[in-house]
């Protein structure tokens, strides 16, 4: 019976809806471990808040710009402020046998680490009070109206044909492209290339790793929206390519000189963000092949950044801007109807016009969250300064900004 | 004459220099935890894309405070233990002291730095 809901599924949700939620605290372990001690609160606070903040911008309009009712493609109308009207009944559009309100929910875990993802580029010297202000201006100016184009009923890049299963564009190469642009804005930590930034404590950045890993499972295989193959087959590219990106890091990283544990756990992640647009539509045997070129890519583009002498702290462009804009490619080569008939067919099963869309899809992302939030960035930067003082950040964010320190 | 070694060697090899000091008699030292770097420069770590140079490295200073007499043998000891043969394996600096004087029982000189089951009475237990 169309319309009705399904215990199974809505069961599998609510489940993926709490794995998602554990990946933002994993992701403040992850930046966490990377940064110097006198930091680390500060670092694992940016990422913690968005739990916050995003969890009441969305609820007052966040999911009603973004999957509100279309608007000439370009954004949701109003009739969700409030969660208006979303609750226990099944919106045809997302989901035909969950809750609306899960729906909303599940799709809140993304808004909430989608911001948290960027705070890789600024961390030991963002100013927290412009960081607030600039969060909220972000989330509503890039990530309610991309989410949008892309998910959103009538959104003209989903109209078009794009195929991002969990959040390749929405997600990590919006993150990465305004973490590069923030990253131009602010500048380098003071002393950065003349001093070693050592990471002061990898078994944190280890153990976000894994736990990211682990939420990554809700992350793709939720994006199904049921308790089904395509969610099972989501599941499994997302394991093969986080598990071959791995593999490829640990021999790039030993081939220059050791195989070092901090490059391991970031090929995982890098996997993992690469197969994000993909899961839903390949087979785990192109997920391989997705999860080897990514960390390929993604290494060398690390050192290409280095090269440049940028302080794009946490590599957040180099790894899942990268990562996720090669995956969307892959999607337009290696997707198949045989696996999820609500998909597309990509160029190695006969429809070359998908990659196109794929390269478009992945063109208008990278400049439209780029540009965006450089203004916004330079625009705050003008009025009320991004930085703290330099005395702020010598004494490190954690005593200056937070008044305590992690280690006594 | 008293005198002072300040040795400067690598984290791992303090347990090695301590066990020889301890053999030879050298009784009483004092351990620093230190970070800084010689001649080579730091060391080279593994990133997440290649490697990267640290320059502050840890290292351990070792305060020795003895009679001139016991001085070359000492030195040389701490040179067999510490020795590793790669850069990074320290230096030994030697100062005179003007005093020394222990505070409970207010002995000066020689007679401060002196302990049962020291290097001096090992070399006489031997000689006689």
């Amino acid at each position: 019976m169309e319309g009705a809901l399904n215990s199974g599924d809505t069961a599998w949700l609510l489940v993926c809806c709490s794995l998602v939620l554990l990946m933002t605290p994993a992701l403040a372990l992850f930046y966490g471990g990377m940064v110097r001690r006198k930091n680390l609160l500060s670092t694992l606070t940016l990422s913690y808040i968005f739990m916050a903040l995003a969890g009441v911008q969305w609820v007052l309009y966040g999911y009603s710009l973004a999957f509100g009712a279309d608007i000439g493609g370009l954004i949701g109308g109003l009739n969700f402020l409030g969660f208006n009207g979303v609750g226990a009944l099944p919106n045809p559009d997302y989901g035909k046998t969950i809750p609306q309100g899960l729906f909303a929910a599940f799709q809140m875990m993304f808004a909430v680490i989608t911001p948290a993802l960027i705070t890789g580029a600024f961390v030991e010297r963002v100013r927290f009070k412009s960081f607030l202000i600039f969060s909220l201006i972000w989330m509503t100016l890039v990530y309610d109206p991309l989410a949008h184009w892309v998910w959103g009923k009538g959104g003209w890049l989903g109209a078009l044909g794009t195929l991002d299963f969990a959040g390749g564009t929405v997600v990590h190469i919006a993150a990465g492209y305004s973490a590069l642009a923030f990253a131009l804005v602010i500048g380098p930590r003071k002393g950065f290339g003349k001093i070693p930034m050592e990471p002061h404590n990898i078994p944190l950045t280890v153990l976000g790793a894994g736990l990211l890993w682990v939420g990554w499972f809700g992350f793709n295989a939720g994006s199904a929206l049921a308790a089904n193959g395509v969610a099972v087959n989501a599941l499994l590219t997302t394991n093969t390519s986080a598990a071959t990106a791995g593999l490829v890091w640990m021999v790039l990283g030993w081939l220059d000189g050791r195989p070092s544990t901090l490059g391991i756990a970031t090929g995982m992640v890098v996997g993992l963000a690469a197969v994000t647009p993909a899961s839903g539509f390949v087979s785990p045997m192109a997920s391989m092949v997705i999860g080897a070129v990514a960390a390929v890519i993604c290494y060398y583009a690390i050192r290409f950044r280095q090269n440049r002498n940028l302080d794009e702290s946490m590599d957040v462009w180099a790894c899942h801007g990268m990562a996720s804009s090669w995956g969307m490619i892959a999607t337009g080569l290696f997707a198949t109807v045989e696996l999820n008939s609500a998909g597309a067919n990509g160029l190695f099963f006969g429809n070359p016009k998908q990659l196109g869309i794929q390269f478009l899809a992945v063109i208008v992302t990278m400049v439209f969250t780029f540009v965006v939030t450089y203004v916004i960035a330079k625009v705050l930067d003008m009025s009320i300064g991004l930085r703290v003082t330099t005395m702020e950040e010598e004494v490190g964010l954690d005593i200056s900004a937070h008044g305590e320190r992690a280690y006594s | 004459m008293l005198k002072k070694i300040e040795a400067i060697i690598r984290e791992d090899k303090l347990a090695d220099v301590k066990d020889a000091l301890r053999e030879i008699g050298i009784v009483g030292l004092n351990v620093f935890e230190i970070r800084g770097h010689g001649r080579q420069g730091g060391i080279t770590l593994v990133g997440r894309s290649g490697s990267y140079q640290v320059d502050m490295l840890t290292k351990i200073q070792i305060n020795i405070i003895l009679s001139e007499h016991n001085l070359e043998e000492t030195i040389k000891t701490i040179l067999d233990a510490a020795c590793t043969g790669e850069t990074g394996d320290g230096l030994i600096f030697v100062y005179p002291v003007e005093e020394a004087i222990r505070i409970r029982t207010r002995e000066r000189g020689h007679e401060a730095v002196m302990y049962p089951g020291d290097i001096d009475e090992k070399k006489h237990r031997s000689k006689s």
